[in-house]
C-alpha cells in the first residue's frame, strides 16, 4: 500500500514535471478561458493547437500507444501519470480529448496502417481535430436506435440523416460515425462504422446553444454525403461492435466532470458569513463539506487504485464509471450549495460581482450536461449493476424485431 | 505505485476469509445473538491460534511483527464475517494504547499476554450520551484510585484489562488514561443490552478501584485522539467488510427472487439502489486504503485520513444494511433472516468511538488548520 512509483515511472514523472514546468503555468484555470467554449473560441483553438504540437513533439501524446502508431509504447499507467501531472497546470483543455481518447483507439484497431500513418500524427499534434458522431435525435442512451442511413454504391457509400449533440463538430476536421445500412435487420445488426471528412460536400453543421449560453455542441446534417469504402472501420454490419470499443475507451478519456469542487466551497465557506460568523463554523455547512471532501478523496484515491491496475497492464473495467457518476452529481451539488452560501447574491451571474469569479454560477449552469453526456446517471447505474454486480439486464423489446418495425414515440 | 494490498497481504486475506467462512458463518453469529454468551469462544480460540491479536505487535513483545496494513486486512475480513469476538477492543484499542503510550514495564507485562490472547483488553472512553470529549468525562483519578462510571464499554464485561479515560486533576480538560485490572476490588461490571448483542458491552463502575497511569502519566487527550484515529481506521475496514458482505447478500437475492415474472434485480429501482451501494462501497474502499497507508506510515495525514475513512465507511455500511432489508421485502424483516445482523452491526460500528457527526467536525477542524501540504499528487512523497 504505497504511492511510490517504480523507478521507471518516477523517471517519467520527473521528465513530465520538468517539461511542464518549462512550458506551462502551475495552477487551475478558474475562468475557463483556455477551454472549449470559453471566451474567444478561435483564439483558444489556435492556442490549443500550438500547445498540442509542443506536447506531441515532447513525447507526451500517445504515451501508451504502439510505436508503429507514433506512440512510446509505455504501459497505460504512464499516460495516467502524465495526466495527473498535467492537471496541476493551466493548459488548454477540451479540444482533443475526444479525438485522442476515442477516435484514435478505434483507428488504431480498425484502420489500415496507411490510414493510421496518414491521420494519427496530425491528430496527435492537434493539426486536425476529430469528433464523435454517435447520438441522434432519436438515439442517445439507446444509440443503437440510430436512423442515419448509408447506402452502398460501388466503392462508395451515400450518407443521409442527422446527428446531434456532436461536441466540437464546428471546428472538427474528421469524425467517427456509425450509420444504418440495413433497416430490415434487428437494430444492432444493421449498423456500419466509418470515419468521415467533416469538410465533405453535403455536410451541414449547426451549432446548438446550451444552458450556460455557449455553443460547444452541434447538429450535423448529411445530404447525400459520399464516403469511400476505404473509410469503413470494421466489416459491414459490425458497426455496433466497433461503437462499443469506442465507448469503452470513453471511460478513460472522459473520466470526471469538472467545475467548482471541495477546495472552492471550503474557501467560500471561510469568507461567507452566516448569522454573523464565518459559514465554515456552521454545523450544517461542516456536515456538507465533510461529505464532499470524502467523496472527492474517494475519487482521487480511486484513481490511484485504477493506476495500480493500469501499471499491471490491466484495462479499467466498468467500475470506472463510478468516477463519472459521482463527480457529475457532486459538481451540481457543490455549485448549488456555494450559491446558497452567497444568499440573495447567489443569483448574480457576473464574474465581477460574486466570489470565485462566478465559478459557482457557471458550474450550476453547466452541471446538468455532465450528468447526461458520456452516459447518463441512469445508464451508468445500469452498467454498474449489470456489468459489475451481475444483475440481469432490463427487459428488452427491441432486440429481435426488424429495426423498421420497432415502436417509436412522439418526443 | 501499488495502491492495493501486496500479494502476501492478499494471501493473508484469503486465509482469513477461508478460516472465517468455515468457523464463523452467520449461524455462529446468530448463536451469540440468541444465546447468553458474550462472544464466541471457539472463533476466538481459532483467532488466537492464528496469532491475529499479535499481528502488529513487535516480536520483542510477543507479537508476530507484521504491520498495520496486515491488521487492516484482518479487520476487513472480521467485519465481513460479523465476527462476534472482542478483537477490536483488545487489539485496535487496548493493544494500540499500550504500544502508543505504555511504559516499557507495562508493555513488557501486557503486550505478550494480549498478543497471545491470554487476556482481553479494552479502552473505556464513553460516559453516557454525547460526543466523546474531555468535558464529558467525570470519572476521576486521585492518588492511585479511580472513581466514576463508564458506559457503554465495548467488551467491558469480558475484558481483563481496562484502560480508562479519567480526569487527572482539577482542570476538566486534563483527561488521561489509566490501567485497571478488571477483577480488582471496586470494579463492578454489568452487561448491557445493545442494538447488536453479537458484540458485548457493559457498564463499568469504579469505586476507588486501584489504577496506574498509562505510561509515565502523560497519556493525555492528544494520546486519546491518536488512539481514536488509529482505531478508527481499523473499524472503518470492519465496516467496509460488512458493507461488501451485505451488498453480496442483497445482489444474490435480487438475482433469484422473482416478481411479476422476472428477477427483482431487473427492476431499476432495485438495481440502481444496489449500484449506489457499490458506489458508496467503492468510495469507502478508496478512503480506507489511503487511511491504511497513513496508519502504517504514521503519516501527518492520519487524522484526516482516519476521519474520511470513518465517514465514508459508515455511510456505505449504513446504506446497504438498510437497503439489503428493503431488497428482501418481508423475509428481510424476520428474525430468521441474516439481514438483521448487518443492520445491527452497521449501527453499532457507526457509533463506536463516536458518531459520524463527530468525525465530520473533526475532519473539518483538521482541514481548516492543516499545516502540512495536502498530498494531492501520487509520488509526491
Ligand atoms: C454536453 C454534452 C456533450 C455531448 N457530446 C456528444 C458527442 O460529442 N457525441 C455524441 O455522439 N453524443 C454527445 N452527447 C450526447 C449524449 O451522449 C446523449 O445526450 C446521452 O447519451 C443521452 O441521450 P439522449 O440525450 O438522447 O437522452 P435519452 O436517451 O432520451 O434519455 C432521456 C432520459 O431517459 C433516461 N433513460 C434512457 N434510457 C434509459 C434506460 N434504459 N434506463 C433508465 N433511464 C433511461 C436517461 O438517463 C435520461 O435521463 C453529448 C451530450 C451532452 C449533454
Amino acid at each position: 500500500m504505497d504511492f511510490s512509483d517504480t523507478p521507471k515511472e518516477a523517471e517519467f514523472r520527473q521528465e513530465a514535471r520538468e517539461w511542464l514546468d518549462a512550458n506551462a503555468m502551475r495552477g487551475t484555470d478558474t475562468t475557463g478561458k483556455f477551454h472549449v467554449g470559453g471566451g474567444d473560441e478561435e483564439a483558444a483553438l489556435r492556442n490549443a493547437k500550438t500547445w498540442q504540437a509542443k506536447k506531441a513533439d515532447a513525447g507526451f501524446v500517445g504515451v501508451h500507444w504502439p510505436k508503429a502508431c507514433g506512440g512510446r509504447e509505455l504501459p497505460p499507467s504512464f499516460t495516467a501519470i502524465y495526466q495527473m501531472e498535467e492537471s496541476d497546470y493551466v493548459v488548454p483543455r477540451g479540444f482533443f480529448e475526444i479525438g485522442l481518447g476515442m477516435c484514435a483507439p478505434v483507428m488504431m484497431r480498425y484502420a489500415t496502417s496507411e490510414q493510421v500513418r496518414e491521420h494519427l500524427p496530425d491528430m496527435m499534434r492537434g493539426e486536425k481535430v476529430w469528433c464523435q458522431l454517435f447520438s441522434e435525435p432519436s438515439a442517445g442512451s439507446d444509440v443503437a436506435g440510430l436512423r442515419t442511413s448509408v447506402r452502398q454504391e460501388g466503392d462508395e457509400w451515400v450518407l443521409n440523416g442527422q446527428k446531434v449533440w456532436t461536441s466540437g463538430a464546428h471546428f472538427s476536421d474528421y469524425g467517427i460515425l456509425v450509420a444504418r445500412h440495413d433497416p430490415n435487420a434487428p437494430k444492432h445488426q444493421g449498423l456500419t462504422f466509418f470515419f468521415i471528412d467533416m469538410k465533405s460536400p453535403g455536410i451541414e453543421v449547426r451549432r446548438i446553444k446550451s444552458i450556460p449560453g455557449r455553443s460547444n455542441f452541434c447538429e450535423v446534417f448529411f445530404n447525400n454525403v459520399r464516403i469511400h469504402d476505404a473509410q469503413r472501420l470494421g466489416e459491414i454490419g459490425q458497426g455496433w461492435e466497433v461503437a462499443i470499443t469506442t465507448l469503452m475507451h470513453e471511460r478513460l478519456a472522459v473520466g470526471q466532470a469538472s467545475g467548482t469542487n471541495f477546495d472552492d466551497v471550503l474557501a467560500l465557506a471561510r469568507t461567507a458569513e452566516l448569522d454573523g460568523r464565518p459559514a465554515v463554523e456552521d454545523s450544517l455547512v461542516r456536515d456538507k463539506l465533510a461529505d464532499w471532501y470524502v467523496r472527492d478523496k474517494g475519487l482521487e484515491y480511486g484513481r490511484y487504485r485504477m493506476l495500480t491496475r493500469l501499471s499491471r497492464g490491466e484495462m479499467p473495467g466498468p467500475e470506472a464509471s463510478v468516477g463519472k457518476v459521482v463527480s457529475a452529481a457532486q459538481v451540481q451539488q457543490v455549485a448549488k450549495f456555494g450559491m446558497d452560501l452567497m444568499g440573495a447574491a447567489g443569483i448574480v451571474d457576473d464574474a465581477r460581482l460574486v466570489p470565485a469569479g462566478g465559478a459557482f454560477q457557471l458550474s450550476f449552469l453547466a452541471a446538468p450536461g455532465y450528468r447526461i453526456a458520456g452516459g447518463s446517471d441512469e445508464i451508468l447505474r445500469n452498467v454498474i449493476a449489470e456489468r459489475v454486480l451481475g444483475l440481469p439486464g432490463d427487459i428488452r423489446v427491441d432486440k429481435k424485431l426488424p429495426f423498421n418495425e420497432l415502436p417509436t414515440g412522439t418526443a | 505505485m501499488n495502491f492495493d494490498f501486496s500479494d502476501e497481504q492478499k494471501l493473508l486475506r484469503d486465509v482469513a476469509r477461508k478460516f472465517l467462512a468455515k468457523r464463523c458463518g452467520t449461524n455462529v453469529v446468530r448463536q451469540v445473538l440468541d444465546g447468553d454468551a458474550p462472544f464466541d469462544r471457539d472463533v476466538w480460540k481459532g483467532i488466537v491460534e492464528l496469532e491475529w491479536p499479535g499481528t502488529a505487535v513487535p516480536e520483542d513483545y510477543g507479537g508476530i511483527g507484521y504491520g498495520h496494513v496486515e491488521l487492516c486486512v484482518l479487520a476487513e475480513e472480521l467485519g465481513r464475517a460479523l465476527a462476534p469476538v472482542p478483537f477490536s477492543s483488545s487489539v485496535y484499542l487496548a493493544t494500540e494504547a499500550l504500544q502508543l503510550a505504555g511504559s516499557e514495564a507495562q508493555r513488557r507485562k501486557y503486550l505478550p499476554q494480549l498478543a497471545a490472547g491470554e487476556i482481553v483488553g479494552t479502552v473505556a472512553l464513553a460516559e453516557g450520551t454525547g460526543a466523546i470529549r474531555p468535558s464529558a468525562i467525570e470519572t476521576s483519578y486521585d492518588n492511585g484510585k479511580l472513581r466514576g462510571t463508564k458506559t457503554p464499554v465495548p467488551d467491558g464485561d469480558v475484558a481483563d484489562l481496562l484502560i480508562v479515560a479519567a480526569r487527572s486533576g482539577e482542570s476538566p480538560d486534563d483527561v488521561r488514561l489509566y490501567l485497571v485490572d478488571s477483577t480488582s476490588k471496586g470494579v463492578t461490571r454489568d452487561s448491557i443490552h445493545t442494538i447488536d448483542p453479537t458484540r458485548s458491552h457493559a457498564t463499568v463502575t469504579l469505586q476507588d478501584a486501584d489504577a496506574e497511569p498509562l505510561g509515565s502519566g502523560d497519556a493525555d487527550w492528544t494520546v486519546i485522539e491518536r488512539l481514536r484515529d488509529r482505531a478508527a481506521v481499523l473499524l472503518a475496514f470492519e465496516q467496509l467488510g460488512g458493507a461488501d458482505a451485505a451488498l453480496e447478500m442483497a445482489t444474490e437475492y435480487a438475482k433469484n427472487r422473482y416478481a411479476f415474472g422476472r428477477p427483482i434485480g431487473s427492476f431499476q429501482a432495485i438495481k440502481h439502489k444496489l449500484a449506489d451501494a457499490f458506489i458508496l462501497n467503492d468510495l469507502a474502499r478508496s478512503n480506507c486504503y489511503f487511511a491504511a497507508w497513513a496508519l502504517s506510515a504514521d503519516a501527518d495525514e492520519l487524522p484526516i485520513a482516519a476521519a474520511s475513512a470513518r465517514i465514508a465507511a459508515t455511510e456505505a455500511f449504513e446504506y446497504i444494511a438498510a437497503e439489503n432489508i428493503q431488497t428482501h421485502g418481508g423475509i428481510g424483516f424476520t428474525w430468521e433472516s441474516d439481514c438483521q445482523l448487518y443492520y445491527r452491526r452497521s449501527k453499532l460500528l457507526a457509533l463506536t468511538l463516536g458518531g459520524v457527526r463527530d468525525w465530520k467536525h473533526r475532519l473539518i477542524d483538521q482541514l481548516e488548520h492543516r499545516t502540512t501540504a495536502p498530498l494531492t499528487t501520487a509520488g509526491a512523497k
